[in-house]
């Protein structure tokens, strides 16, 4: 556990060096339930920072947090060291976009209609759709994949293909910085690969920061460039995965024996359970 | 990946979305509006031809048409077409809001709150400026007695349609209550009202309503429309996009709340319009979205409509409006329930 020590304090260095998004000393509740308190969280710029965690440990939590979804009860979320609350709504969503966890696509909507609103922050009452948001909006649905669906209902898509359209909307947003809250629950295998490798080719094509919120810590160990592992409302570790993925920490986080081995494929951590889990699993 | 089908050019040129159709609809219903508003006009125990109606309007009548038209029948038609827009712009706003088709200010308890307050001031014998004070001061009193209710930490539409639903059926039987206290007479002109008529309408029924319509309508139609489009995708998703989600809701629940009552003041808690309006609107302009402009001017040719058919229908025998509107508007919703049961999406 000496590696996340180290990373604590590397990341308490980081703090005046001015990352665009921070949190510090956040205490984050629904009504009066008290999800995190006295959080601090550093996203590295130009990272693919993957949250980690078990259920209800508050990942999500912190992912609306950063997005300015959800105000904290205390402390404060910093965009370019600015309290984030207290910046103009439009101007914060074209630094940041949001794509969450559950949307609602309006019924009779097409491809190219719903990317379309992902323009809203840069349009104004009296210049509502200009070439740019026009060229922006093809190149979104071409950088995803889904040029070719433009003119289909959005309710007739595959699973798949409709995460696809949504990662398009949040990229015509054109934010340098773009949270995905669990981008690929419900997806099967193939489409969850398709999805974050679309992740990682927009991280290292056009240089956006990520941060992800994923269950599978196979797929944040390949992905990531910056890992958080969060439990019970608190950071337990942060760095890179190589560093902060130990067969220690899953345990820790997770109360899952298991061992890291390489993975064959990356050479990043992989995580093998445990072949059977003792009498007395989670007690400790 | 599935096989892609042929594309759609239908609202789509070159990928990008068209919103002609909607636009198409808005002008087609308020041309239908006014082509109904000369023939009601028109009508009457001094009969006029479409043509001397508009040479009339346009201040070439004689002065017996004069006085016919602008005062008597006139103030009538543009009652109806403001009712109709009102109501179905509040309708429209509120299915939005709250993100269910039949999220329409009659469920919520807003229109029963004006029947309410009218209900009391004719109880208590008041006039019919007192009765139309009543009915506003009802409709805004119980918006905001459903809207501090369904507060908790924001406003959430299902939170919203339940207590709406409760507050309806408490003033339901509030309502029931009062009409069994008001003696015969004055009883007999609370049901009138409660049906919806727009017999008799004077401009001093209409000047509220118009000045309510020219602020209001310009701020939901042009200010909040987008958002409120943006906000139909989820509020987390909406706040990601720039929108102040809670002072949008705020808004606009005011502002339907407003021209609700004071449609329920000018012509009594006129049924179904709020709800059927929006739904006709869509299926016409196949757009996603509130459609807040066709769904409008819906209404207005919808209650222009349904007026000019209640006054026609049956020979020197008029209808209040009210009836034609819920008899148009119940047989719309069943056979829309059938046709999506065929459908198998209820």
């Amino acid at each position: 556990m000496t590696g996340t020590i180290a990373d604590r304090n590397a990341m308490a260095g980081t703090h005046d060096d001015g990352p665009r998004l921070r949190g510090s000393a956040l205490t984050l509740a629904y009504d009066k339930r008290v999800v995190a308190e006295g959080l601090d969280v550093v996203v590295p710029d130009r990272s693919f920072t993957v949250i980690i965690g078990p259920n209800a440990c508050g990942k999500s939590t912190l992912l609306r947090a950063l997005a300015r979804t959800l105000r904290p009860a205390a402390g404060t979320v910093l965009l370019d060291g600015r309290d984030i609350s207290a910046l103009p709504a439009r101007k914060v969503a074209r630094t940041l976009g949001l794509l969450p966890q559950t949307s609602v696509a309006p019924d009779g909507i097409t491809v190219a209609e719903l990317v379309g609103r992902g323009r809203y922050p840069h349009q104004r009452l009296l210049r509502q759709w200009s070439s740019e948001d026009e060229r922006v909006v093809r190149a979104s649905m071409k950088a995803t994949g889904v040029a070719d669906l433009a003119g289909r209902l959005v309710d007739e898509l595959s699973g798949g293909q409709r995460q696809r359209v949504w990662i398009a909307m949040a990229l015509a947003q054109e934010t340098p910085l773009l949270l995905l809250d669990e981008p690929t629950t419900y997806l099967d295998i193939a489409h969850q690969i398709e999805v974050l490798d679309l992740c990682a080719r927009l991280h290292e094509e056009r240089g956006r920061t990520l941060v992800a919120v994923l269950h599978d810590l196979n797929h944040a160990a390949r992905y990531a460039t910056h890992l958080i592992a969060m439990r019970d409302g608190r950071v337990v570790a942060a760095g890179a995965p190589g560093e902060v993925m130990t067969a220690d920490l899953v345990e820790e986080v997770f109360r899952l024996p298991c061992r890291v081995i390489d993975d064959p494929e990356t050479g990043t951590p992989l995580v093998v359970p445990a072949a059977r889990r003792r009498t007395e699993p989670a007690t400790r | 990946m599935t096989a892609v089908g042929p594309m759609p050019v239908r609202r789509v040129a070159g990928g990008i979305p068209l919103r002609l159709r909607a636009v198409a609809v808005g002008a087609g219903c308020l041309l239908l509006a006014l082509v109904f508003g000369v023939l009601a006009v028109g009508g009457g125990d001094y009969p006029m031809s479409p043509s001397d109606v508009v040479r009339t309007l346009l201040g070439g009548g004689s002065p017996a048409e004069d006085f016919v038209v602008h005062e008597l029948r006139l103030p009538r038609v543009v009652t109806a077409l403001l009712v109709g827009a009102a109501l179905a712009l509040a309708g429209a706003v509120f299915q939005s809001l709250v993100r269910n088709p039949l999220g329409s200010p009659d469920l919520l308890g807003f229109t029963q709150g004006s029947a309410a307050g009218a209900l009391l001031v004719v109880v208590t014998g008041g006039s019919s400026a007192a009765l139309a004070g009543g009915a506003v001061l009802g409709g805004v009193v119980a918006g905001l007695v459903v809207y501090v209710l369904a507060w908790r930490g924001g406003l959430h539409g299902h939170r919203l349609v339940l207590v709406g639903i409760g507050a309806t059926a408490i003033l339901t039987g509030v309502n029931g209550y009062l009409l069994t206290r008001g003696r015969l007479m004055e009883a007999a002109r609370a049901m009138l009202w409660l049906t919806g008529s727009l017999d008799g309408r004077g401009w001093e029924d209409v000047l509220p309503l118009l000045a309510a319509m020219a602020v209001l309508a310009p701020v939901v139609l042009i200010g909040c429309a987008r958002p409120l489009a943006i906000t139909e995708m989820g509020d987390d998703l909406a706040r990601g996009l720039g929108v102040r989600v809670q002072g949008l809701r705020l808004t606009l629940v005011a502002a339907a709340v407003l021209l609700t009552s004071l449609a329920a003041a000018a012509a009594g808690p006129v049924s179904f319009v709020a709800l059927t309006a929006p739904h006709l609107a869509r299926r016409m302009t196949a757009a996603p979205g509130p459609n807040l402009l066709a769904a409008t001017c819906t209404g207005a040719a919808l209650l222009t409509g349904a007026d000019l058919a209640a006054q026609r229908l049956f020979a020197g025998h008029q209808l209040p409006v009210g009836v034609v509107t819920g008899v148009l508007g119940g047989g719309y919703l069943v056979w829309l329930l059938a046709a999506q049961r065929k459908a198998g999406r209820i």
